[in-house]
């Protein structure tokens, strides 16, 4: 190798260094983050939250990135007993956020141990607060919600089982929900940690559990079955009484109405007649006298036998052809 | 490889010196010149927003469109679907997704809940939204999306867990997805996510498949009430209305009768009345008349007939009496 190439390398390296050094003096702080610069480790000055091109010390001094947005942690899911002694498995999550990146890089340096002391803090304040209360405090939220009634189940009886009724509560599910965030919010503000919201996620019940949970499911639902079938018999029994009652009614009304109707008509004929049978004592005698002669008719039949005395009206000549006839006797 | 350097060589040697140094340069210079301008635009579609970064430092956000930038990693630029609907599947999936965040990540888990009367049910239900606020949702939030499905599954349970069974499965759906659609926006503003949620829609809401049979048999037992009411309500209508048209027929046959009665007793009357006023004239002559001819009608008919004198006494023991009796 000669000396001209000697001096072309050299000059490369030197370029290069050179290079390295320049661009060594500048950093960008995305939108997103925040920068603590270091010298030997050590935190220099306050961190750069404004975004865009920024200068350093070249090679002494190292840029730590630092997020501030706001950052999720979800919680493994702990099976807690309540207060009640039912177990569930409750799975949180909470918003939070790096407040104080200088308290926050000198006491935990990165994320991963963030999300361990959030582990520990949060999961044990969220123990503490489920163990303390009942199941229904933190299922339910609003203690003054009155729930709907199914309209096909509102005859069944509201006192008797749990059916269309939400049990009473104190405190409830965002009562807790705060609790466990005003007790973890003090603790991790020692770590430059802003905790915005805590939620419980998921609140389900224990798979050794689930089996009484599904059999008290069963046993209100066939008690609303049993309703529906008693009901359907009871309503139908009402209907053919209904129907019995109706058809008696019906029946007898009609009854009183046709007698009513027939004994006016005899009344009304029997009025006409005796009107006219009765006008005067001629009419009386005459009629009489007809209905005597119709009875006759009626009476004698080619069964009769009758006994004639020649005395009678009819066969008075018979004996005497002088004789005078009589006056015609009313017949018997 | 003993043979093969001098062979390069002999291929290189004559070749090299020929191409002349400012070639080199302004080929060099030509492709510096095309990767500088491949980099220094970009294009929005119709559907999104763009939002410019100079140096990691929010610059602007642009409208679809052809755009410029200054290459090399200056500006930075990140597409954002600002106009589209997306959505969240809770509980379920449909596959084919676009978005990565839309499908349920654990179907089993997120669909259970505990209802307010501390039953168990399942719950798959979707969410629309859109991103509305670019700044917001690319740097206030990191993983704005999974804290979208975080936050309603925590408002979807809120509001289930204030509902009873009855009102989760059937009769509540409307009222629950209006409740969890104001829960999530709120929560959504309040973690500053730059997304407006839009729709909340329930889809299957089942009790677990242990207890489904029960809900069933509740469902059967309401139609075997309907049932025996209509049974019943048959028997009544198959009775009753015949019952009243056969009334109603009495009533008509005893009005008839009615009718009946009174126009033969004029009738009678009338006739009576008429013969009356003959038999005033002359009464002995036509008694006498009518009883002839009553007599007259009925004598041939009668089977017997005795004629004694009227001085005969004591007749009655001879009179065949038996034989008329023994002919009844």
């Amino acid at each position: 190798m000669n000396a001209r190439g000697c001096l072309i390398l050299v000059s490369i390296v030197l370029a290069f260094v050179v290079l390295r050094i320049f661009f060594g003096c500048f950093f960008a702080v995305y939108q997103t983050e925040q920068v603590i610069i270091t010298q030997f480790g050590k935190p220099v000055g306050e961190p750069i939250t404004d975004s865009g091109l920024h200068f350093k010390l070249p090679i002494i001094q190292e840029i730590n990135r630092i997020d501030k947005r706001f950052l999720e942690w979800d919680g493994l899911p702990v099976a807690i007993p309540t207060r009640d002694k039912t177990y569930i498995h409750v799975d949180t999550f909470a918003r939070w956020r790096i407040s104080d990146a200088k308290t926050f890089f000198v006491r935990l340096r990165d994320e991963r141990s963030a999300q361990s002391r959030l582990e520990d803090i949060l999961g044990s304040e969220t123990r503490n607060a489920v163990a303390k209360h009942d199941l229904i405090e933190i299922v339910r939220t609003d203690k003054d919600r009155k729930p709907l009634r199914d309209e096909n189940l509102k005859n069944v009886p509201t006192g008797l089982g749990t059916i269309g009724v939400l049990p009473p509560i104190q405190y409830g599910r965002l009562k807790i929900e705060d609790e466990i965030k005003s007790k973890a919010a003090g603790k991790l503000a020692e770590f430059g940690i802003d905790l915005l919201d805590v939620r419980l996620k998921r609140v389900n019940y224990n798979p050794d559990v689930l089996d009484r949970i599904y059999q008290r499911m069963i046993s209100e639902r066939q008690q609303i079955a049993q309703r529906f079938r008693s009901e359907g018999e009871g309503e139908a029994a009402r209907i053919a009484g209904q129907k019995e009652r109706d058809l008696n009614e019906i029946q007898s009304t009609a009854y009183r109405q046709v007698q009513q109707i027939r004994g006016e008509a005899d009344g009304k004929a029997t009025e006409i007649y005796a009107h006219a049978y009765t006008q005067n004592p001629q009419a009386a005698e005459f009629y009489n006298f007809l209905k005597s002669m119709d009875t006759y008719r009626k009476v004698l039949t080619k069964d009769s036998t009758l006994v004639f005395s020649t005395d009678s009206d009819l066969f008075g000549l018979l004996k005497r052809a002088s004789a005078k006839p009589q006056a015609l006797p009313p017949a018997h | 490889m003993t043979n093969q350097p001098p062979a390069i060589q002999t291929f290189q040697m004559p070749h090299m010196p020929r191409i002349p140094v400012r070639t080199i340069v302004s080929i060099a210079a030509i492709i510096l010149l095309i990767i500088l301008t491949w980099t220094s635009y970009y294009t929005v579609q119709a559907e999104s927003e763009a939002v410019v970064l100079r140096f990691g430092k929010f610059l602007k956000t642009v409208e679809p469109g052809l755009h410029f930038k200054l290459p090399l990693g200056i500006d930075e630029v990140t597409v954002l679907p600002t106009r589209r609907q997306l959505k969240l599947e809770f509980g379920f999936f449909t596959p084919g997704y676009t978005n990565t965040d839309q499908p349920a990540k654990d179907v089993a888990e997120e669909r259970s809940m505990v209802t307010g009367d501390l039953n168990a049910a399942l719950v798959e239900w979707v969410v629309q939204y859109r991103i509305d606020d670019p700044k917001q949702y690319l740097f206030d939030v990191r993983n704005p999306a999974q804290t979208l499905r975080d936050l309603s599954e925590a408002a979807m349970r809120e509001v289930i867990g204030d509902r009873t069974v009855d009102e989760v499965i059937t009769i509540g759906r409307q009222d629950i997805e209006v409740s969890a659609l104001a829960r999530m926006q709120e929560l959504a503003k309040r973690y500053a996510l730059g997304v407006r949620v839009d729709q909340v829609q329930l889809k299957n809401v089942n009790p677990p498949a242990e207890v489904q049979a029960s809900f069933n048999e509740v469902n059967k037992a309401q139609q075997d009430r309907e049932n025996a009411i209509n049974i019943a309500n048959g028997d009544y209508n198959e009775a009753v209305p015949r019952a009243r048209g056969q009334a109603d027929q009495a009533i008509r046959g005893a009005e008839g009768y009615r009718f009946k009665r009174v126009n033969e007793a004029e009738g009678d009357v009338a006739s009576f009345n008429a013969v009356l006023a003959q038999y005033v004239n002359a009464p002995e002559i036509t008694r006498t008349r009518l009883y002839l001819e009553t007599m007259g009608d009925v004598l041939p008919a009668a089977g017997e007939k005795i004629i004694i004198d009227d001085t005969m006494r004591n007749l009655l023991p001879i009179l065949p009496l038996n034989k008329g009796l023994e002919k009844k």
